[in-house]
């Protein structure tokens, strides 16, 4: 019954208003969530967890929940394991523990709801109840510009959720689908006119959600002024619904993507190169790290880029993979990042890039995990993101005859230089505050307590796994969608 | 029995308990406020036993229309009048500080008894099917909200929203009656269904030009563009119970008398086109202002009067998108757009008064705080104004999803791309309340309470927000229960 990861973390929001201890239930809820979702990890079966309910009959909506693949799969593992060490993480201003902690629950709730959804309507539906949660905790116990970050957030997101349903509206309607079920539509066919407005409205709605360049300038002062378990929640988990949605999404308008693929592909080297070269000059950490978080979204447009090229998910096998995996792992250490980040800000009082120096001297197992998540974030082979970064540069090629090169083979040779952008921003970063000689907010901070090591170290940990070993993720996405149906198709060859 | 007793029950329920009014002394008005909730609550029973007017008697069947989205507008007036009562006796101390004495109840009976009368006539309006009983039932609710609106005779902005309602609802009425002589004029008949038949290509722009003028009328009643003017100065200056039951009830009876005149020109091949083009202007043109305006507002009373001039706009969507949608007919989104929207705003409507009564004040800066000083309160608030923003597993979600779905299967992409940019500016503005009540710090700590009957019927309004988030379907049984 995989409603259960939706309802824990919901049941025990309200249970945190009607006032249960504040922090122990949510550590209990997310904990619980965690278990689960590692544990389906060995026995997950698409279709067999499900539970589908109607709840309108016209149009045909259900509440139905279940993985609907690996890639659910892996995007709930991100959600379960972001979830809890948000939580752990998470230290609420005194009086304010309800609102915190049920806040943080419920974003994460919106996140979990939308990758288990298997009904386009709930998966939409499932993404918004973050949108208020994430408006109270920016605009009330953020720092710095959070009122101005909190209203950006808000409007941004409300706009591209809003253009999107019109594009999911029209999306179901032209497939001429009884329900709003994933099955359903995905066995449809669209006319290629139609489709070429609906994948204009589907770029264009989840590109805001995932700050596709130009609609970026939400995302990073966003997530600099939201508190820490907001920004890991939404940069770590909730950006990673509009690509979810995309991939898909896209066997249905295959055909209007590729119309739009020219445009993709500028937009997406916008995102590494501009927006990049925007990261580097940042003179904040938070800063810092909420636009390198908008640049790798470029790369995952990138394997998007290269899936929409072939023309589908057989034509080029690893475009996929590459997106899921690099999802997963820039979910994990930007989450990382961010939890450091604050960690720094406690210990220090400040995130300003000059007025940090040599805290690797006093916090040297702060500077450890803190580099380990930077290496991770630039892609330093061994952990999770390289995996990802070559599975999308590889993607690039995949069709490639060694005849002149197409828009995507360009792309990606462009895209390359912002590993080294990367490269530049977060060494820059990392030596500013953590090398040198010590100044005075670092001569006297103090490094990680137990209690902040273990969320840090189970996201590390999680990176080093992926990273060494990337099938641990890939594997599930060999699975083909649902067992029982191709267990028959097997069964009926042989006959 | 036959459905048109209803009314008449309704309305001698009104007469009799006006008449007990005056023998009841003034510490015990509150019985008249109970008895009318009963005589409402007892139609509504009613309304699942009654039958349809006997075809054989062609004097009723002719001006009464009894099926489902009849049935549903008038189980909707009475619902609202309950509630308006409700709201009514936790507001009746103002209305009594501006009616005679502040410090009796002697002026607040009569209120309840309006109430009633206003219910028959809005309950006859989701019947009338001839432009006739259209007409007189239209004028009976109007009339009593002339007086509804300016009940607190000792007060000056009451006072005046009474001259600005009685003024533009004047003219108003003036249009109405003109366009249904233009339309008996080029038909021969004030039935809807027959006017329907005699559509033809000669006689089109006689009986357009005669829709176009009931069609401003329609406008002042749901607070449409370009009669909305009168609805921020009159909902801010009304009894708030007032403006409760005229942003609710006197819309959707508005909406459900819109849909019967608009039907036989929305069904003829001839005037189809012209029809859907003029209901597109408007919609976009109400979603524009409605939203927009509603942005600068520091008052929450007006803030809630602009928001139903933006609701409208977004149901008028739904109507231009005549039944080219392939699940809901506009008759049902309309109506399921209507029952959300009554419940989230009696919510507001509650919330206002309730915070009126304790801080004085109607102005937004009056939530400050109020997530520590009444977190409960605060709770509730902010899930009604997430549902009116629109946002999803709220029940507010479903409204505004259907108004798009049926648009967008109609390919009204102009007024939709104006939709996108109310709903953004929506999530601005309402969001507003729940900054106040979470940013910002008052300067009074004091505790607000919340009366038992307004909280009791709060947590109802929220929780069945909520419910319907998840589950919609009971309305939809409502709606298509015949």
């Amino acid at each position: 019954m995989s409603i259960i990861f939706v309802l824990i973390p919901i049941l025990a929001a309200i249970a945190i208003l009607c006032g249960c201890k504040a922090r122990l239930t949510a550590l209990i809820a997310s904990g619980l969530t965690l278990i689960l979702g590692l544990g389906s990890v060995f026995c997950w079966k698409a279709e067999v967890w499900s539970v589908t309910l109607q709840v309108l009959s016209k149009p045909s909506i259900h509440l139905a929940m279940g993985f609907y693949d690996g890639m659910s799969l892996i995007m709930v593992l991100l959600s379960v394991l972001v979830l809890f060490t948000a939580v752990f993480a998470g230290k609420a201003p005194e009086g304010r523990e309800k609102l915190y902690y049920s806040s943080i629950l419920l974003i994460g709730a919106g996140g979990l709801g939308a990758f288990l959804s298997t009904d386009l309507f709930f998966f939409y539906a499932f993404h918004e109840l973050a949108l208020v949660p994430t408006f109270l905790m920016i605009g009330m116990l953020g720092t710095g510009e959070r009122k101005e970050a909190a209203w950006k957030i808000t409007i941004y997101l409300a706009l591209g959720s809003i253009i999107l349903l019109a594009g999911l509206i029209w999306l179901v309607s032209a497939s001429g689908s009884d329900t709003w079920l994933f099955k359903d539509l995905l066995a449809s066919n669209i006319d290629p006119k139609a489709q070429t407005g609906i994948a204009a409205l589907l770029i264009v709605g989840f590109g805001v959600l995932i700050s596709l360049f130009p609609f970026h300038s939400w995302a990073a002062p966003a997530y600099a002024a939201a508190p820490a378990p907001v920004a890991m929640l939404h940069a770590g988990v909730l950006k990673k619904f509009g690509l979810f949605g995309l991939i898909r999404l896209y066997p249905m308008v295959s055909s209007g993507m590729q119309d739009w693929l020219g445009w993709l592909i500028v937009l997406l080297l916008c995102n590494i190169l501009w927006v990049g070269f925007v990261t580097i000059n940042q003179k904040r950490l938070d800063m810092m790290l909420g636009n390198s978080s908008v640049m790798h979204m470029g790369y995952i447009f990138l394997a998007f880029a290269a899936l929409v090229q072939a023309g589908g998910a057989e034509e080029n096998p690893i475009a996929i993979p590459a997106a899921v995996v690099l999802m997963f792992a820039h979910g994990i250490s930007i989450a990382l990042l961010f939890l450091l980040t604050d960690v720094v800000r406690q210990k220090t009082g400040t995130v300003e890039l000059a007025e940090l120096g040599g805290l690797a001297k006093s916090a040297p197992r702060l500077a450890f995990l803190f580099g380990l998540a930077g290496m991770a974030s630039i892609g330093l082979p061994g952990l999770a993101n390289f995996s990802g970064e070559v599975l999308v540069f590889l993607s690039g090629f995949e069709n490639y005859k060694g005849e002149s090169l197409g828009c995507v083979q360009v792309a990606t040779i462009l895209a390359l230089w912002g590993v080294v952008i990367s490269a530049v921003y977060m060494l820059r970063a990392y030596r500013q505050t953590f090398q040198g000689p010590a100044v005075s907010v670092t001569e006297s901070a103090k490094d990680l307590k137990l209690s902040d090591q273990i969320p840090a170290i189970i996201l590390a940990a999680a990176l080093l796994v992926v990273g060494l070993y990337p099938n641990s993720l890939l594997s599930h996405l060999k699975k083909p969608p649902c067992c029982s149906e191709c267990d028959q198709s097997t069964e009926q060859a042989e006959q | 029995m036959p459905a048109y007793w209803l009314e008449a029950f309704v309305l001698i329920s009104g007469i009799v308990l006006l008449l007990l009014e005056a023998f009841i002394p003034s510490r015990h008005k509150t019985l008249i406020a109970i008895g009318s909730i009963g005589a409402l609550v007892f139609a509504l029973v009613l309304l699942f036993l009654v039958k349809a007017p006997d075809p054989a008697n062609t004097e009723m069947a002719r001006f009464y229309a009894w099926d489902a989205s009849a049935k549903f507008f008038k189980g909707f007036t009475l619902i609202a009048g309950i509630l308006t009562i409700i709201l009514g006796l936790d507001y009746r101390k103002t209305l009594s500080k501006f009616t005679a004495n502040p410090d009796s109840e002697d002026g607040t009976g009569e209120y309840y008894c309006l109430i009633l009368f206003a219910t028959a006539g809005m309950m006859w309006m989701a019947s009338a099917k001839d432009l006739v009983s259209l007409f007189v039932s239209l004028e009976l609710s109007t009339i009593t909200f002339y007086i509804l609106v300016a009940y607190m005779r000792r007060n000056v902005g009451s006072l005046e929203a009474g001259v600005k309602f009685l003024i533009l609802g004047a003219l108003s009425t003036g249009f109405l009656v003109y366009g249904i002589s233009w339309l008996y004029g080029a038909s021969g008949s004030t039935e809807l269904s027959a006017i329907g038949d005699s559509i033809t290509e000669a006689n089109s722009t006689y009986l357009l030009f005669g829709l176009a003028l009931i069609l401003i009328s329609l406008a002042f009643k749901v607070g449409a563009v370009p009669l909305h003017l009168w609805i921020p100065d009159v909902y801010q200056g009304s009894p708030t119970p007032t403006t409760s039951f005229l942003s609710i009830a006197s819309k959707a009876s508005g909406f459900a008398i819109s849909l019967r005149v608009l039907e036989p020109f929305l069904n003829s091949p001839v005037t189809h086109d012209k029809t859907v083009a003029i209901l597109s202007i408007l919609a976009g043109a109400t979603i524009l202002v409605g939203n927009l305006a509603a942005i600068p507002q520091t008052n929450f009373k007006r803030l809630l009067a602009y928001s139903s001039i933006a609701n409208a706009g977004f149901i008028l969507l739904a109507v231009a998108a005549w039944d080219k949608g392939s699940d809901l007919t506009s008759a049902q989104v309309v109506g399921f757009y209507l029952a959300i929207y009554l419940i989230m705003t009696f919510a507001a409507f509650f919330i206002l008064s309730t915070i009126h009564r304790n801080t004085g004040s109607e102005e937004i800066s009056a939530f400050e705080g109020l997530g520590t000083r009444n977190p409960f309160l605060a709770l509730m608030t902010t899930i009604v104004m997430a549902a009116l923003a629109g946002v999803p597993l709220t029940a507010g979600f479903y409204g505004k999803f259907f108004a798009f779905e049926a648009a967008v299967q109609a390919n009204l992409w102009v007024p939709i791309s104006i939709g996108f940019i109310g709903v953004a500016a929506g999530f601005y503005y309402y969001f507003q309340i729940i900054r106040a009540m979470y940013w910002r710090k008052s300067l009074d700590e004091s505790p607000i309470k919340v009366r038992p009957l307004s909280f009791y019927a709060l947590i109802t309004l929220t929780s069945l927000l909520i419910i319907f988030g998840f589950f919609p379907q009971p309305i939809l049984w409502l709606l298509q229960a015949a």
